[in-house]
């Protein structure tokens, strides 16, 4: 409300004026002005800030890209070598929004977890953490999306491992596959959904969903620093954060804010300097599927998933796929109403402590796995890796022949010798303590524990050469392996 | 009666609003669901070329371009299969796609396997699942000879739901 001063300066009559139109001070003080609890004002409320701050990075370089970037099938991959080394400044703004992604993934996991741990969730504040949890899949959803724009070969073989997820649902699986991809393979128009979806349809959701969250944390307040034996009542709550607020409030622009924008800065210049030293990610192979000397691996965000489809047990495979997810998001979003009152503090809930630090746990070890898939074959190791020397050192000719086949019969694909090759199959430098000759042959043989059966790719000669060579991987101070059922 | 005025235009508009967002939405999700006409007829005999370039006894790579292309499809429309010669007029055509997750097998004709850079699915050279987590074997091409060539029928992206 613009009061009438005695004789208003000529500048403070502007201002006034444009005020007494645009009502600007009124929308300061329902909306940046707006009063927080002083506990508040901590080092672990600046996540929600620079999430949302990371998400304007993205719009920002998103629109850069988006100048340049060729959004159909046969120019895409060209086009991000044109943004690579041709656009003035096209790497360094490709890095910019992949860093600005990989920064906004985490951090919003960050916000998650503080606001799991401080209890926020709690009454009243249930639409706010279901409001969060939807912008969380949506992230998700841009991330994947977003690997599929960078058209090169793991975006090309990513797209075919999420269809065949897919097209495990019942009944309806090869409908959803087509309407996806927009036709019978991955190709032209399934760049142009993926494209659609990055572009216009997630980043609209999102918008409307930060306008709704923020709009709940204004008209529930943001939740007070929990302190430990001061339950949320829901009868009483209300009052006393109300309470709360003309006791301790300060308006969040200026008081409080001064934290958040320290964290701010901090993650731009993070992005920033991630961008100029790392560069931007990809685009590797093009998106030929002729080209199969391929290693396809997702981006970091879901490398557990990638890790879990190689590890769960195949029976368990469909139904841990396609119910797993929805179980999970389904628990996700009941949080609150699961726990609506209550402590809020993390001191008094160690279930909820445990739980975080067991997800995130279980989470990074998947990814660190998935870097490495100890579980893949190692594609050239069989041509490529050296056979160690003191294995074959002093070795008859027989020997040397059965190293010879387990090189050239792709053995170190799967199975490691001083510590070269895959790590599918248990490593080969002692196996002759763990197994006798007979158990090798038949081993080879017949296959069995996840191992292949050799018998129609070796003849006897091979055979018996392998098994030679085999029997003599021990160290000396430890003895043969023996069958106890004969002398 | 002033009342019940606005009543009415409360109602005669819903009423309107409901009939054209319906006679909107209608053409909205028949485009949409434009991608699924034709889904059955999506397969065609495609040619892999002369019998010659497949050796008796031996798997091979043969590449094709999808029938079923856009202008625009690049190389995205480029499919590659394995092809197995059994025998002069016998053979087995294999999608690369591992029946696992999708990845693209690779052929090793010393070990006579095929292995997968995924998820370490591995079949045998008739196709049959070896070991590691894929729920069957390889996906196989329906083939014909005609003229001295060798033709697949295929044209879709082979998946648990349907095959090639």
């Amino acid at each position: 409300m613009a009061e009438r001063r005695v004789t208003p300066s000529r500048a403070q009559s502007i201002a006034l004026w444009i005020d007494e139109r645009l009502h600007l001070s009124k929308l300061f003080e329902s909306t940046a002005g707006h009063h927080v609890p002083a506990s508040s004002a901590s080092w672990f409320y600046v996540f929600g800030s620079g999430t949302l701050l990371c998400f304007v990075i993205q719009i920002v370089t998103g629109i850069c890209l988006a100048l340049t970037y060729a959004p159909t099938a046969d120019q895409a991959w060209t086009s991000l070598i044109v943004l690579n080394y041709q656009q003035y400044l096209g790497w360094f703004l490709r890095a910019v929004h992949n860093w600005g992604s990989n920064f906004m993934v985490a951090i919003m996991t960050l916000h998650m977890i503080q606001v799991f741990l401080f209890g926020a969730f709690k009454y009243p504040r249930e639409l706010t953490w279901v409001s969060g949890c939807v912008l969380f899949l949506c992230t998700l959803g841009m991330a994947f999306t977003g690997q599929v724009l960078r058209f090169d070969q793991d975006a090309y073989w990513g797209l075919g491992i999420g269809m065949a997820i897919l097209a495990r649902t019942p009944v309806l699986g090869a409908v959803l596959t087509q309407l996806v991809l927009g036709g019978p393979i991955i190709a032209g128009e399934t760049l142009s959904r993926f494209f659609t979806l990055h572009v216009f349809v997630i980043p609209g959701l999102i918008i409307a969903l930060v306008s709704l969250h923020l709009r709940l944390v204004l008209t529930l307040g943001i939740n007070e620093y929990p302190e430990p034996g001061k339950p949320v009542d829901p009868k009483t709550y209300r009052d006393e954060y109300e309470k709360l607020i003309e006791q301790t409030g300060e308006p969040f622009v200026p008081n409080a804010i001064g934290k958040d924008l320290v964290f701010s800065g901090l993650v731009i210049l993070g992005i920033l300097a991630c961008a100029a030293y790392f560069g931007p990610a990809g685009p590797n192979g093009p998106p030929d599927p002729t080209l199969i000397q391929t290693n396809p691996r997702p981006d970091f965000y879901f490398l557990p998933l990638f890790s879990a489809f190689a590890l769960m047990p195949p029976y368990l495979e469909t139904v841990l796929i396609l119910v797993a997810p929805v179980v999970g998001i389904i628990i996700l979003f009941l949080v609150p109403f699961l726990s609506r009152s209550g402590e809020k503090s993390p001191r008094r809930r160690p279930f909820a402590v445990v739980s975080v630090i067991l997800i995130m746990l279980t989470l990074t070890v998947l990814a660190w796995l998935g870097t490495y898939s100890p579980w893949s074959p190692v594609m050239e190791a069989w041509s490529g890796a050296a056979t160690p020397v003191e294995l074959i050192r002093g070795r008859t000719p027989l020997e040397l022949q059965g190293a010879l086949v387990l090189q050239s019969k792709q053995c170190r694909n799967c199975h490691s010798l001083g510590g070269t090759g895959g790590m599918r199959g248990p490593a080969l430098d002692a196996v002759a303590t763990r197994l006798t000759r007979d158990q090798l042959i038949r081993q080879v043989l017949q296959g069995g524990g996840n191992m292949p059966a050799y018998g129609r790719n070796l003849d006897p000669s091979e055979v018996t050469a392998l098994v030679a060579f085999m029997s003599t991987l021990r160290p000396d101070y430890e003895p043969k392996a023996h069958d106890a059922a004969r002398k | 009666m002033n009342n019940s005025r606005r009543k009415f235009l409360i109602w005669l508009g819903a009423g309107l609003n409901a009939i054209a967002g319906v006679l909107l939405s209608i053409p909205i999700i028949g485009y949409l669901g434009g991608a699924l006409r034709g889904m059955q007829k999506e397969q065609a005999w495609i040619p892999l070329g002369g019998l010659d370039v497949f050796p008796v006894g031996q798997t091979r790579l043969a590449t094709y371009v999808n029938p079923f292309r856009r202008p625009w499809d690049g190389e995205t429309a480029n499919t590659a299969c394995w092809v197995r010669r059994i025998a002069e007029n016998q053979f087995q055509v294999f999608a690369i796609n591992c029946a696992h997750l999708g990845c693209p097998v690779r052929w090793f004709p010393e070990s006579g396997l095929f292995m997968c850079p995924c998820h370490g699915g591995v079949y045998y050279a008739d196709g049959a699942r070896a070991s590691g987590p894929p729920p069957r074997g390889l996906y196989e091409y329906e083939y014909k000879l005609d003229g001295g060539q060798l033709l697949v029928r295929g044209g879709r992206l082979p998946t648990l739901a349907q095959g090639v």
